[in-house]
């Protein structure tokens, strides 16, 4: 955001009684053709908290929105070219790249990112992307693992999300990930740190609500991993945890831990119907 | 900058007292969240008050709240009511309460408490994310509830 624009808002806020500035209404059309969900019908076991979900996407500014309707403009695209190079790279023990086990990443990813996290019969865990990728690096590629936040993880976890944009997010909450699922809501819904906030009371009964100079969206994750203005990097969905957390005066959760785990299951889960959007740009 | 190293040297001599203050499990409130007697003993001092109020690293309560006596400080947020006119809706007593443990006098409320130190889930040293190392201190210390109380009791315009 820009000087100008941040002088703007002053002036709006200072005014007496500004009226909130709820979601817009804008239309997210990618590369002028792909018209994306961005609001939704809230899924069944959402429905007595809100009516509808809705894409981070509506809570940005109009310069930030715009970022992310054009794959030349969206800085995040960089990395998903470089994550594309790394797919057809060998590496580690067995000499294997990705594209050995799975050939096109565009034919062979599509639709994983919206069924994300999930579980993994053969482990008997659930699994975040990250992990998943990981799984894959040590025991198929004999290679070292990466880091769960790092630029390389985030990078290729845009490739994979890439290829599922467009799809309705549909993670399962039932069967054998319930437990998880209901170790999630329990710490969406539970108040941390010196301040006393849960998730909800932000991003649940305040979306739409500045504060300060942030606009409160949803909290909704179909749209990462996130390019994100201030930082100029991609960021995963525990990195954004963390400093949600943290911002509550709390000792945070570590990123890859099954705590954040289960909560990025129950976040996902409130985001069923909307449409995969990473990797998305926001500030 | 002239009035913030004039605050600097009032906190500083401020701290002198800090052995007579009343220590936030020893705070008093009625049932209905106020809290009648004085923190510290000494007069608030409303001119700090509006700078704590206003400043990020202290009571931040433009986050939350729409304040004209504040209009020269950017962004306020709009999570609770305008402070507009709060010194003629509260007495004293109820604006100590709300400062101090706001949820004493509204029920589940976001707003956080400023003179508290136990009850927390994962309590962090402050915003580093990490585990504290120390005994937690309260957001805001005896004196700067005092001011802010002040402060907030020159808000009479709606
Ligand atoms: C004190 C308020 C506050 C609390 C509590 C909070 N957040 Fe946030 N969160 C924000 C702000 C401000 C932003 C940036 C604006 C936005 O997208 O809402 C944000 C952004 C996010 C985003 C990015 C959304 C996007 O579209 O880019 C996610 C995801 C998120 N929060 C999840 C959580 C989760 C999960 C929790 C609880 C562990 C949480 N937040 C707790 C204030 C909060
Ligand atoms: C995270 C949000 C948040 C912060 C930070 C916050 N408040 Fe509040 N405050 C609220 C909410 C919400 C209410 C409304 C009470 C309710 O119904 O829950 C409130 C109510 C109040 C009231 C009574 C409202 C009235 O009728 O005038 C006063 C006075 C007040 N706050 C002062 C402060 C001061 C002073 C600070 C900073 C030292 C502060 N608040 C910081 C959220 C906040």
């Amino acid at each position: 955001m820009n000087y100008k624009a941040l002088t703007a808002i002053a002036v709006v806020l200072s005014l007496p009684l500004s009226a909130h500035a709820d979601a817009d209404n804008d239309t997210l059309v990618i590369n002028e053709e792909d018209t994306l969900v961005t609001k939704a019908a809230a899924p069944a076991h959402v429905a007595d908290v809100l009516d509808e979900v809705m894409s981070g996407w509506h809570f940005r500014s109009d310069e930030t929105q715009s970022l992310q309707m054009d794959d030349f403009e969206n800085p995040a695209m960089v990395f998903v070219d470089q994550a594309m190079d790394t797919w057809e790279t060998v590496e580690g023990s067995e000499g294997k790249s990705c594209a050995s086990c799975h050939d096109d990443v565009d034919e062979s990813m599509a639709g994983v990112r919206a069924v994300y996290p999930k579980w993994n019969e053969t482990a008997g865990e659930v699994r975040t992307l990250p992990m998943q990728i990981n799984d894959c690096r040590e025991n198929q590629m004999g290679a070292e693992k990466w880091k769960y936040t790092g630029g390389k993880m985030n990078a290729m976890e845009a490739l994979i999300s890439v290829q599922s944009r467009g799809m309705p997010v549909n993670v399962a909450i039932d069967g054998p990930v319930q437990a998880m699922w209901e170790q999630g809501k329990e710490m969406y819904y539970t108040r941390t740190g010196q301040l006393e906030l849960s998730c909800a009371n932000c991003h649940e009964e305040s979306y739409g609500k500045m504060i300060r100079a942030d606009h409160l969206s949803q909290g909704q994750i179909n749209g990462f991993p996130a390019y994100r203005l201030k930082n100029a990097k991609l960021n995963n969905v525990h990195a954004r945890f963390k400093g949600c957390v943290r911002d509550t005066r709390a000792e945070t959760y570590k990123p890859g831990s099954s705590d954040f785990v289960a909560l990025e299951l129950y976040v996902a889960s409130r985001g069923n119907g909307l449409a995969v959007e990473g990797p998305s740009v926001r500030n | 900058m002239k009035r913030l190293s004039l605050t600097l040297a009032m906190c500083l001599t401020g701290s002198a007292t800090l052995a007579a203050d009343v220590a936030p499990k020893d705070v008093q409130f009625d049932e209905d969240g106020a809290v009648a007697a004085s923190l510290t003993g000494t007069a608030g001092d409303a001119v700090n008050g509006a700078l704590v109020a206003g400043t990020k690293s202290l009571g931040n309560c433009v986050a939350c709240h729409q304040l004209t006596a504040l209009a020269d400080v950017p962004f306020h947020g709009e999570i609770g009511p305008s402070l507009d006119g709060a010194g003629e809706r509260w007495t004293e007593a109820e604006l100590r309460g709300l400062m101090t443990n706001a949820k004493m006098t509204f029920e589940g409320t976001m707003m956080p408490a400023f003179y508290k130190v136990d009850g927390f889930i994962r309590p962090g040293d402050a915003y580093t994310g990490k585990a504290p190392t120390e005994a937690l201190t309260p957001i805001l210390t005896a004196q700067e509830i005092e001011d802010v109380v002040a402060f907030l009791a020159t808000l009479k315009e709606e």
